[in-house]
């Protein structure tokens, strides 16, 4: 039996008058990961920032339709408390140049005001920093600037950023694009290891990596939703035609 | 492509170059020549009891500008004051809504107030706060100045906002941070240098303005602390000594002169410093 935590209902979303999202209708199981599959340019990246209220930032967009959190508008709640809610890793490592490791993970303390005591600190960048496998390789270095790591070193650090925030749902766009293979494997581990206690929601372009850490997967082409189901299932039998052809590289 | 056009092209090329460069040495030899100058006929002059020490009356010879120091460092000091947090606010807010039409109108003052002659700037500070108060006052220099130097300051700070990445502030909004703290925490520290440039550049450009303390900080003889009251500065006083029919005091603008150079020289070097050191 599965718990929705996220109902997306007749979703529109635009950039001025651009649509990009078209009538989106999609449940996000709780403890579940699910995979948002399709070509470049099919909208994945913009439904993530639905669903975090990021995507009103941007100049001229706007969205209609509903997207419920536990039953509840999440247009209706304050954004930065769905943004603590709902934790994010972006496409593109984006780490705080200013700041340093340690502060990076805390971040999201930082920015919001919440006071925490050393200790707390100590524990939180400790353990949200192995969770994203980068532990052992900056441990010596906590107190120097992010951006002084590689590049699939700053995107671990930033996931360690987003889990401290200790978030429901866990948004990840294209999380391992800029990393190398092992690497990869242990955020894929870590994806799995996090369904006891968050949802993901992760964009990827990989369908191995869909294959291998997803229950589900909804496969979108251009801004619609052409199919959602169990991933081994749609894998296996895809209903569309579409869902085939880009599974099998025909398209995308 | 044949080998003549490249050639004629690598041609055109060296000389574009030479013309620059010949044009951009030119441009320094004045500046040089007046730093030469004034430092040949003032270098002499300055010691530390000229530094220390205050003016003698008029006509004896000898005596100091300790009075002139110290009154430029307060005036331009307050003035850095109240220009520095207005023109950072107001830098944000030109950075961070640029779509408002409100923004387009307060971008047109900034600029209109950068291009008025700083001795109509003096006038107006003379006319607002010397008149009503009936005194000549170094705060009222201090504001007059303080006006020279916020487009300066709103410039910067734009400007190095506008260079912070839009996926760093979207990093932040997507860790539910509030606002203020945004720009308290991400944007501000990522500006800093330049923001502190831009503050120095600003302070070094009223250190040496004279006009708009004419009737307004106006001078002292003497050593003053007391904002409300006049008060001298560096080039107050080699305006009042330059213009006077004394030798003495020739020599003595010429050596406050250098003094002042020398203070702007450093400020400005100082900004270089903090931009190459901390800029990457
Ligand atoms: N800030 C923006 N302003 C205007 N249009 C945008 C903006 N961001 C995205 N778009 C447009 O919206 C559409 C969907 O973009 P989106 O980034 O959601 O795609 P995506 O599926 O994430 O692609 P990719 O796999 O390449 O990351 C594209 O056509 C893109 O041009
Ligand atoms: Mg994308």
């Amino acid at each position: 039996m599965e718990n929705i935590i996220l109902k997306i209902i007749n979703l529109n979303a635009y950039y001025g008058n651009q649509k990009v999202l078209k009538n989106v209708d999609l449940e996000i199981y709780e403890n579940r990961v699910t995979t948002i599959l399709g070509p470049s340019g099919c909208g994945k990246t913009t439904l993530i920032r639905c669903i975090n209220r990021l995507h009103e930032l941007s100049p001229g967009a706007r969205i209609e339709g509903q997207i419920l959190l536990k039953g509840e508008d999440l247009y209706q709640i304050e954004p930065m408390i769905v943004r603590q809610k709902i934790g994010m890793v972006f496409q593109k490592p984006n780490p705080f140049p200013t700041m340093t490791i340690y502060d990076n993970v805390i971040a999201g303390y930082i920015l919001s005001g919440i006071k925490l005591s050393k200790e707390e600190k100590d524990k939180i960048v400790e353990e949200s920093l192995i969770k994203s496998g980068l532990w052992d390789e900056v441990k010596e270095n906590l107190f120097k600037k992010g951006t002084f790591l590689s590049g699939g070193q700053q995107q671990r650090l930033c996931i360690a950023r987003a889990l401290a925030m200790k978030p429901e749902i866990l948004l990840l766009d294209e999380p391992t694009s800029a990393l190398d293979p092992v690497a990869t494997s242990v955020i894929e581990e870590l994806i799995i290891e996090l369904k006891k206690s968050v949802t993901t929601v992760l964009v990827t372009h990989n369908i191995g990596q869909a294959g291998r850490v997803s229950d589900y997967t909804a496969f979108f082409y251009l801004g619609e939703l052409v199919e959602f189901g169990k991933t081994t299932e749609m894998f296996t039998v895809p209903k569309s035609k579409k869902t085939e052809e880009y599974l099998i590289g025909k398209i995308g | 492509m044949n080998e003549k056009t490249i050639n004629r092209r690598i041609f055109n090329n060296k000389l574009y170059k030479i013309f620059v460069s010949s044009f951009s040495f030119l441009s320094i030899i004045p500046l040089f020549l007046i730093i030469y100058f004034v430092l040949i006929r003032g270098i002499k002059y300055i010691n530390l009891k000229f530094i220390f020490s205050m003016p003698k009356p008029m006509g004896e010879l000898g005596g100091g500008i300790f009075n002139a120091i110290v009154g430029s460092f307060i005036i331009v000091g307050v003035a850095a004051l109240i220009a520095i947090p207005i023109g950072i606010m107001v830098g944000i807010f030109l950075s961070e809504y640029k779509e408002k039409k409100f923004t387009e109108i307060v971008k047109i003052f900034v600029d209109t107030l950068q291009g008025i002659p700083s001795i109509v700037i003096g006038i107006i500070a003379y006319l607002w706060i010397v008149k009503p108060l009936k005194q000549f006052s170094a705060l009222s220099g201090s504001i007059a100045l303080s006006f020279i130097m916020l487009p300066l300051v709103i410039k910067s700070t734009e400007e190095v906002l506008n260079l912070v990445p839009v996926d760093i502030k979207e990093a932040a909004y997507a860790l539910g941070a509030p606002y203020h703290r945004i720009v308290l925490k991400i944007l501000l520290p990522s500006g800093s240098v330049g923001i502190l440039t831009g503050t120095l550049i600003g302070i070094s450009r009223i250190l040496g303005e004279t006009a708009p303390l004419l009737f307004t900080a106006f001078g002292n003889q003497f050593l003053n602390l007391n904002l409300l009251k006049p008060m001298s500065t560096i080039p107050y006083l080699i305006y009042v000594y330059a213009t006077s029919p004394y030798k003495d005091w020739h020599n003595q603008a010429f050596a406050a002169s250098t003094i002042l150079i020398i203070i702007v020289l450093s400020i400005n070097l100082l900004g270089r410093f903090i931009e190459k050191k901390w800029k990457t």
